[in-house]
């Protein structure tokens, strides 16, 4: 409790700095307004891809002062992500709690029984779709996916890939690469896409399908090449890397972020979240990053956005099937 | 000396007053933080980072630094103090810092601790000064097979000890080995050990509840029974004159707090590691190389110079990765990568290049953080050593208060709590069976770590054992942690089997 206080008095004391110095505060959704510290339930640990982007979310609202009451982040990253899960379904009708995922918000209740059906959340907002890119080390001979498939049938096995845990979205990418070309990999799991970047440029793997955010910076030193994109259109920063589906391989995923809430959440409430989520995907900061990431900032909500959660969960099931089918490791 | 030059620029920002009042604060601030259980660098990281924003982003970092840092002094307080470690970080402090305490000798152990810092945290600023970009390769050549073998030697230094007696410490790694294993397995994707379904197993069981529940409740427990209701710890006083003893003893172990330093700068640098293991390898590393290895976990000034040099050491370490290579050594650098992207500065092999002004204004600032910290502990040492004075009825009932609010803090679910209760109970009859604590604690920090390099590498070299031996890094600490195993039984046998019967920890 003493942790608590602490920190919602210090969140609170940024937030009424912030709102002096904005002067009359942003009129925001006139009806319902929190009464309480929002709870920002993340489905993964600390430090990881989702942690950063989720802090990045709540500093924004802070900084543009686009919530009434402070934004409090809390981790619950354990089981990949089914204890956010599980947490979410307990906190049915809670106004307070909104949760930012990523595609284990599918995988991990069709992989392990916890009791929880997605479609029962409410959703709130899609802020944006993470693309996959194939790497390899800048110093390797390949430089064409043709290049690439040659050179991993030729180690009969051997080619480690490395990516994120077993069952989450590096490992789903590969399965459908292997599946796609006919090919078979060692795949090497890491526990972050940082670790996995790092280890390729120091050559303990063959090759990654890296987030764009997590790899760029050895790409701008000219440590790591990338192969092909597995996004419908090139993407901006990588202006010369051509798709898998131009090449004529239908392979495209995304990992989406979003924020869903709990069941029965009042609809005040999910109006004035989804509003501050609007207005957040239209700040400069936020536009500046997804540009600067290569994320493709796709904003969605309501209705759609449910339809495009289920139709995922489709897909996902779809391609675990496969991974089991396979009997791949 | 182009290096040279670009530090003094840095000077010239890190000395300005606002920056200079911004350090202050900082360190003050964390150096409360780190103390208080359950709090560490993280969480104060976490909680000023919105504010930052009023602030010109080279000074946000360096507030950032300096509350890192300061929490890095601080968390040795409790663990000498009050025997439950303050942050993660310190666990290895407790093992001596806390009798030293028990004898009266509290502001000796905490100036060895400040000290201590200081020296860790300077020597590795040197180091990362001299050497930031070419030690960036270094630690882009450490893949799994390295890092098992890293750990393997850390595991030996504690196995291959006088005094402890040997099968028993064999048998708290094995044990603290198995409750790492609870949680979600990474390469399968498979909880294991989750003893029904529970949900609070699946995220494992983290080590610092363990260190709390067997350090904080378990002591207490003996604490009690062993004393009646008679209080047994004695009032520490401190002054001027115990001061400067204070320094003269440290200054007979340079020895040790340069390994420390270097140990921890180095392992703090690997993205994998952090500070914490880097304390325990330092803290297993000075007992197997000391003259006298049986006085370790009874008060020995060394055992707790060398975590503390180490772990400060580390925390400079672990910036390293994260500017370098924009990945993060540990959950506090990762924030500090976060605030970074939110000021616009990309970390990463280009940052050293373009944003000269910001990395070296923040490397100079670590010198100012590291002498204002040893400056602001030394100087409120009196203030904490007064707070020991308390009846023993009291503060008993405080450190149990401040174990359960230490232990629910960090991960809010209310099932830590109840495994910090199990485990000290666990901890008191361990204790009283003379099995060695600081074995348990050490498996279940690098346990998780030790598997997962393992299984990477076999997975990587299709099941090649040797491959450890035959890549030359691996090689070496693999030899090293051969030597360590081997060097006390040969001691021993020598000896003609004489054993020291000393009663563990």
């Amino acid at each position: 409790m003493i942790y608590k206080m602490t920190r919602r008095a210090a969140l609170a004391g940024v937030a009424s700095v912030a709102m002096i110095a904005a002067g009359a505060t942003s009129a925001l959704a006139e009806g319902w307004k929190p009464q309480k510290p929002i709870e920002m339930v993340i489905m993964a640990g600390q430090g990881g891809g989702a942690d950063r982007l989720a802090r990045l979310f709540q500093s924004i609202i802070q900084k543009e002062n686009l919530a009434s009451m402070p934004v409090l982040p809390v981790n619950k990253g354990g089981g990949s992500g089914a204890e956010a899960l599980r947490y979410l379904k307990d906190s049915e009708g809670d106004a307070h709690k909104i949760m930012a995922t990523l595609n284990s918000y599918y995988t991990t209740p069709l992989r392990t029984d916890i009791g929880v059906d997605i479609e029962e959340f409410t959703p709130i907002a899609r802020m944006a779709l993470d693309t996959f890119v194939l790497w390899v080390n800048a110093d390797s001979d390949i430089q064409t996916l043709d290049d690439y498939v040659a050179a991993v049938k030729a180690s009969g096995g051997e080619w480690k890939m490395g990516g994120t845990g077993t069952g989450q979205e590096d490992s789903l990418v590969t399965a459908m690469l292997e599946k796609e070309f006919d090919i078979k990999v060692t795949y090497v799991p890491f526990k972050g896409g940082g670790d996995v970047a790092k280890n390729l440029v120091g050559g303990h793997i063959d090759s990654t399908v890296n987030n764009p955010s997590e790899a760029l910076g050895f790409y701008q030193a000219g440590k790591v090449r990338p192969i092909v994109a597995f996004t419908p259109n090139r993407i901006d920063v990588f202006p010369d890397t051509p798709t898998a589906t131009e090449l004529g391989h239908d392979i495209v995923y995304w990992m989406q972020r979003s924020f869903v809430a709990p069941k029965d959440m009042p609809a005040e409430a999910v109006a004035y979240y989804t509003e501050m989520f609007q207005k957040l995907s239209e700040t400069e900061e936020w536009q500046t990053y997804t540009k600067d990431k290569a994320l493709m900032a796709d904003f969605l909500t309501g209705d759609e956005l449910q339809a495009y959660f289920l139709e995922e969960r489709n897909k996902h099931a779809a391609i675990l099937a496969d991974m089991e089918g396979d009997g791949s490791s | 000396m182009d290096t040279l030059a670009l530090l003094a620029d840095g000077f010239a920002t890190s000395l300005s007053p606002l920056n200079l009042m911004i350090v202050i604060l900082g360190v003050t601030a964390g150096l409360f933080i780190g103390a208080m259980p359950g709090l560490g660098s993280v969480n104060g990281v976490a909680i000023v980072l919105p504010l930052t924003f009023i602030v010109p982003p080279s000074s946000a970092i360096i507030l950032l630094a300096a509350i890192y840092y300061g929490a890095m002094y601080g968390g040795a307080i409790s663990s000498i103090l009050l025997g439950i470690p303050g942050a993660s970080t310190a666990v290895a402090t407790t093992f001596d810092g806390r009798p030293m305490a028990q004898q009266g000798k509290a502001g000796l152990a905490l100036i060895a601790a400040a000290v201590a810092s200081f020296i860790g945290g300077t020597l590795s600023v040197v180091l990362f000064t001299l050497f930031a970009v070419p030690l960036a390769d270094l630690a882009l050549a450490f893949g799994p097979a390295e890092e098992f073998a890293l750990v393997l030697m850390a595991f030996t230094t504690f196995v291959g000890l006088g005094g402890d007696d040997v099968l028993k410490t064999i048998v708290m790694i094995c044990l603290g080995l198995v409750l790492s294993t609870v949680g979600l397995d990474l390469i399968s994707g498979q909880p294991r050990l989750i003893f029904g379904d529970l949900p609070g197993f699946f995220s494992g069981i983290s080590f610092l509840v363990l260190a709390i529940g067997v350090y904080g409740i378990g002591e207490i427990l003996y604490t009690l029974e062993t004393s009646r209701t008679a209080p047994q710890v004695t009032p520490a006083r401190i002054t001027l004159k115990e001061l400067s003893a204070g320094m003269r003893a440290m200054n007979r172990l340079w020895k040790t707090m340069s390994l420390g330093s270097f140990l921890g700068f180095f392992v703090g640098m690997l993205p994998a590691a952090g500070a914490t293991p880097a304390a325990l390898m330092a803290y297993g590393i000075a007992r197997s190389t000391s003259k006298e290895p049986h006085t370790f976990g009874k008060g020995n000034i060394e055992g707790v110079a060398a975590p503390e040099t180490a772990n400060n050491a580390a925390s400079t370490g672990s910036l390293l990765p994260m500017l370098t290579l924009g990945i993060p050594g540990s959950p506090t650098t990762a924030l500090l990568l976060g605030g970074m992207v939110m000021w616009g500065l990309m970390p990463g092999p280009m940052l050293f290049i373009e944003q000269p002004d910001f990395v070296w204004g923040l490397i100079s600032s670590l010198y100012t953080a590291n002498f204002a910290a040893v400056a602001i502990n030394i100087a409120l040492i009196p203030l904490f050593v007064w707070a020991l004075r308390m009846p023993f009825t009291v503060l008993c009932a405080i450190v149990i208060v401040l174990c359960i609010v230490g232990g629910f803090a960090p991960s809010q679910k209310m099932h830590d709590v109840w495994l910090i209760a199990g485990f000290g109970v666990a901890g008191y009859l361990l204790r009283k069976a003379d099995y060695p604590l600081a074995p348990l604690v050490l498996a279940l920090v690098l346990g998780p770590l030790m598997e997962k390099s393992f299984r990477q590498t076999l997975i990587a070299e299709q099941g090649n054992v040797l491959a450890f031996i035959e890549r030359p890094l691996s090689g070496t600490f693999i030899a090293l942690a051969a030597l360590f195993f081997v060097l006390p039984l040969v001691k021993y046998l020598r000896k003609g089997g004489s054993r020291s019967i000393a009663p563990a920890e």
